[in-house]
C-alpha cells in the first residue's frame, strides 16, 4: 500500500476512535469488559516494540551481558521506574547505550 | 478559574469561555515543554526511517499520536505493509475510545463541528487536563473550552517540534543509535503502568509472544503479541478477583 494512503487510513482509524463515543453523544456506553481491556492495551502494544528490540537487536536472540541495547534498557527501566520521569529515562538510557557500544 | 459561581452560568458568556480556554492553556502549557524533545525525535526517526518529509510532517497532523508515531518510524523501518501498520496504529491508539466514553456525556449539547474537533484533538494530555478540571468542584459547562485550550496548544507545538525534528533529523548520524531513543520512550510509558499483577503479566505476555513469533512474516509479531498482552491481562484480573472474593 503507497505510504500516503497507508498514513490517511491510520490517522482516519484514530479519528473514528477517537470520535466514537464523543459522536454517539452519550447514547452508548463503553462495555465494563471493554473498558477493561482498554486498561492494557498501551501496556501490551508498547511491549510488542520494546522486547524484540532488546532482546533481538539484529533479528536474533541475544540474551548475554554482550548485547548493550538489553543493558541499557534494562538501566533505562530502573529509572523509570524509579523516577518516573521520561527524560531522565531517555536521557541515561541513550548515555548508557552510548557508553556500552564504546565499551564492549 | 476559581470564580465562586454557585449558580448555573448562562451558557457561552464570552469573558467564561475565555477562562476556561486560558486555564485549558495553562494546564497544558508544562506538558508543552515536555512535547518539544518527543517532538523533534519523532522528526529525525521519521526522517531516518525513509518517511519523505513532507510526508513526515503531514503525519503529525493526520495522526497527531505520540506514541502511534514513533510506531510508525519503527514498522516503516521495517518495511512494514500499510495494513499492518493502520491496524498496529489503531490498537495503540484504542484507548482513546475510554477518553471519547468519559466525555461524551459533557460534550453531548455541543454541534457537530465541535465534536468532530474536539475528538481530533482529544490525546492523552488533554484528557488528563480535563479530568482534573472536571474533578475540581464549579460549572464544568463549559469544559469544551477548557478541550479546546489544551488541544490548540498542544497541536501547535507538536507541529512546531516535529517540523523543527524532521529538518533536523537529517543531519544526526545513523551511529547514535536515535532509534533507540523511541524504544526508551515506549519503556518510559510502560513501566510506570506496572502498578499490579494483571499489568505484569500482560507486559510479560506481550513481550515472550514478541520474541517468540518475532520471525512470523508481514511484522504480525506486534498484532500477535499486543492481542496476548491484552488477553492475560484481563484474564489475570479476573483470577486476582476471584482470590479476593475467596479470601
Amino acid at each position: 500500500m503507497n505510504l500516503w494512503l497507508t498514513i490517511l487510513l491510520a490517522g482516519l482509524a484514530t479519528f473514528l476512535i477517537r470520535y466514537s463515543f464523543i459522536g454517539a453523544a452519550g447514547r452508548v456506553n463503553a462495555p465494563a469488559w471493554f473498558a477493561r481491556m482498554l486498561r492494557y492495551v498501551p501496556i501490551a502494544a508498547l511491549t510488542a516494540l520494546i522486547w524484540p528490540d532488546l532482546l533481538l537487536p539484529a533479528g536474533e536472540l541475544q540474551l548475554s551481558l554482550h548485547n548493550p541495547r538489553l543493558l541499557a534498557g534494562l538501566i533505562a527501566a530502573l529509572v523509570a521506574w524509579r523516577s518516573q520521569n521520561i527524560f531522565l529515562t531517555i536521557a541515561v538510557g541513550m548515555g548508557a547505550l552510548w557508553g556500552l557500544q564504546w565499551l564492549l | 478559574m476559581s470564580t465562586p459561581a454557585p449558580a448555573p452560568s448562562p451558557a457561552l458568556t464570552p469573558a467564561s469561555a475565555r477562562q476556561e480556554f486560558t486555564a485549558g492553556l495553562a494546564a497544558v502549557s508544562p506538558l508543552l515543554l515536555g512535547a518539544v524533545p518527543f517532538g523533534l525525535i519523532y522528526g529525525a526517526l521519521a526522517v531516518q526511517a525513509g518517511i519523505p518529509p513532507p510526508l513526515a510532517i503531514a503525519i503529525s497532523s493526520i495522526v497527531f499520536a505520540g506514541s502511534a508515531q514513533f510506531m510508525i518510524t519503527k514498522l516503516v523501518a521495517a518495511a512494514t505493509p500499510g495494513l499492518l501498520i493502520v491496524l498496529s496504529v489503531a490498537i495503540i491508539n484504542l484507548r482513546h475510545a475510554l477518553y471519547s466514553a468519559a466525555l461524551a456525556d459533557k460534550l453531548a449539547h455541543l454541534p457537530l463541528r465541535w465534536k468532530l474537533l474536539l475528538a481530533y484533538l482529544l490525546t492523552d494530555e488533554a484528557y488528563a487536563a480535563a479530568l482534573r478540571r472536571l474533578q475540581r468542584s464549579g460549572d464544568a459547562s463549559l469544559i469544551h473550552w477548557h478541550l479546546m485550550g489544551t488541544g490548540l496548544g498542544l497541536w501547535i507545538v507538536w507541529q512546531l517540534s516535529c517540523i523543527a525534528g524532521v529538518v533536523l533529523g537529517g543531519r544526526i548520524p545513523q551511529a547514535w543509535s536515535l532509534d533507540f531513543a523511541g524504544t526508551l520512550t515506549f519503556i518510559a510509558i510502560v513501566v510506570p503502568l506496572l502498578k499490579d499483577k494483571p499489568a505484569l503479566a500482560a507486559m510479560a505476555a506481550a513481550g515472550v509472544v514478541a520474541v517468540l513469533v518475532f520471525a512470523l512474516p508481514y511484522k504480525l509479531f506486534i498484532i500477535a503479541a499486543a492481542l496476548s498482552g491484552m488477553a492475560m491481562g484481563v484474564l489475570v484480573e479476573r483470577l486476582v478477583a476471584r482470590q479476593g472474593a475467596q479470601a
